[in-house]
């Protein structure tokens, strides 16, 4: 664990925030890392900035996220990792599908792939149009931007997989080589549906109740899977062949609940 | 190539090594990996209760230089929604030893019950764990308590009963022989040792629950000594575990006397293949040194 100093704070949406601080790791696009807020909580979080300065970006959910909601810049906080694996990039055309905060995990992604060389297209999915995270940042890089809101307030109204739907039938687009997906998991396993039946790689981010984040403790198990020791990232093929993936999660005691 | 096969307490295992209790052992599925993939002897599950128990706050682990501090707090879903991942546990052809806490002898006995019936090879007591409250450590640093519980579930169980000991007690062989007088089949030695991490840069403790057990490295000495204490003392196999990542390492163990050993933090540094690296090392050293089987090092460092 590394001892790191709040340097900024950036308000993403009315209830996601971005905590920067100083810290020169390099980490694979979809890493994540174990962040210790003193005498209250450790939670894994998606890396959302690399760089100089590292960042996570944070909706407010609970307990641990409030408390990071709370942070100023000068606060001091414990980072472990980069953990996990990451994605792994491959071809010219890749499609990046975010649902809610989901997006923060794709941001080094989509920046490293337009970096690369990439064609970008990022489709954005929230409840309602303020709620659309990073859709100014994505853009500036170049990415192709689609929308979709629950309320219809921007873009496709309704999920953002059915916008993903319509946006590989589109017929003067080329077939992406891959697609990259996180956001809750009924949408990620309509995405693996998806990409299975269009023949297109797919590799989504999972999130799941987690608490050693280095692949001993067993808490964040899926199936023959830990999320922190053989995730976060999961291929499409991978994830299809969990019987709970889509249906149920593990609380904190290991039991089954549904997924909420 | 040197012969591993082994047979502990009735347990026939390909190998001498065994997943550690605590470790990825919470879905059916994992502990088929471990045991299909991972090239484990044999695997223990996690420590199951009587109810579900969300265990302690976050973070409820940290790694240090020479070890890992843990206070996980004996998370589990409950005997009753174990049966399932059970189930698909020995479906993997190779024993499955289910680890129990309670905090009395009569509710061990119960526990035990219910775990057989789940089709466990053999029971792992837990008596050890050295950082949730009325369990483990508490019930298992008394020889007189430890008697009762074992001999409570010794008049229930059919299959082999395990004991996991804490070194954290003046004499641990003096434990180990209270458990084998009242019938215990095999000692499990050590479980983690209490320990605490503080970060100084913010002058805190970093585990929520403060106190946590440490394993890895840094307690394989204390693990070895305890295996030759209670193998000098007891007739029962000894199981042990402890700081072991390497075939080196587990020899180490074998020629304290230990029959079998167990891998928890070993994962961390060797993957969940953990088991097949050390059984190479443990082969590939036999065979450069003339031992062909398990019974030509279990026990050599005490031999006169």
């Amino acid at each position: 664990m590394e001892i790191v100093t709040v340097s900024g704070i950036i308000n993403e949406t009315n209830n996601i925030k971005t905590i920067k601080f100083k810290w020169a790791a390099r980490p694979e696009p979809g890493q994540f890392v174990m962040v210790w807020i003193p005498e209250v909580d450790e939670v894994p979080m998606s890396l959302s900035y690399s760089g100089a300065e590292g960042g996570i970006t944070v909706q407010d959910v609970g307990e641990a996220t409030w408390a990071l909601h709370g942070l100023k810049p000068g606060d001091k906080i414990g980072i472990t990792g980069p953990l996990g694996n990451g994605f792994r990039l491959k071809g010219k055309e890749i499609l990046a599908i975010g649902g809610g905060s989901g997006t923060a995990a794709l941001a080094l992604a989509v920046e490293r792939a337009i970096a690369g060389g990439c064609n970008v297209r990022c489709a954005l999915g929230a409840r309602t149009s303020d709620e659309l995270l990073f859709r100014k940042r994505f853009t500036d890089l170049g990415a192709d931007m689609f929308i979709a809101t629950d309320d219809g307030s921007d873009g496709h109204r309704g999920f953002v997989t059915q916008l993903a739907e319509k946006m590989l039938a589109m017929k003067n687009k080329k077939k992406p080589d891959l697609i990259i997906a996180c956001g809750p998991e009924p949408m990620l396993k309509a995405i693996a549906e998806i990409a299975k039946n269009a023949g297109i790689e797919c590799q989504c981010s999972l999130e799941r109740y987690m608490k050693c984040g280095i692949g001993l403790c067993g808490s964040c198990q899926c199936g023959r899977y830990t999320v922190c020791g053989d995730g976060p990232v999961f291929t499409g093929e991978q994830l299809l062949g969990i019987d709970d993936f889509g249906k149920w999660k593990r609380d904190a005691s290991g039991r089954k609940t549904g997924l909420s | 190539m040197a012969d591993l096969r082994t047979r502990v307490a009735g347990l026939e295992m390909e190998n001498p090594t065994m997943l550690a209790s605590g470790i990825l052992g919470q879905t059916g599925e994992m502990l088929l990996r471990i045991i299909k993939e991972g090239g484990a002897g044999a695997v223990v599950t996690k420590s199951i209760g009587l109810g579900p128990r969300e265990g302690h706050g976050s973070p409820c682990l940290v790694e240090l230089e020479n070890g890992i501090l843990n206070a996980m707090g004996l998370p589990n879903p409950g005997i009753e929604e174990f049966g399932d991942e059970m189930r698909i546990a020995l479906s993997g052809g190779a024993p499955v030893v289910g680890s129990i806490f309670a905090d009395s002898a009569e509710n061990f006995a119960l526990l035990a019950g219910k775990m057989e019936r789940l089709g466990a090879n053999a029971l792992e007591l837990n008596l050890s764990c050295p950082h949730a409250d009325r369990f483990g450590l508490d019930v298992g640093s008394d020889p007189d308590k430890v008697a009762d519980i074992v001999r409570s579930v010794k008049s229930t169980a059919k299959i082999p009963v395990f004991a996991k000991l804490s070194p954290m007690v003046p004499d641990i062989a003096g434990i180990a022989m209270a458990a084998e007088d009242a019938g215990c089949d095999a000692i499990v030695a050590v479980n983690t040792l209490r320990a605490m991490k503080i970060e100084v840069k913010v002058g805190k403790p970093v585990l929520r629950n403060r106190v946590g057990g440490l394993s890895g490295p840094a307690i394989k000495p204390v693990g070895v000594r305890a295996v030759f204490e209670i193998a000098g003392r007891c007739k029962i196999p000894v199981i042990g575990v402890g700081g072991i990542s390497t075939g080196e390492d587990a020899l180490e163990y074998m020629m304290a006397g230990a029959a079998a050993v167990q891998i928890g933090s070993g994962v961390r540094y060797r993957g969940t293949d953990a088991f097949a690296k050390v059984c190479g090392e443990m082969s590939n050293f036999m065979d450069a040194n003339g031992y062909s089987k398990l019974s030509d090092v279990i026990g050599l460092a005490r031999r006169v």
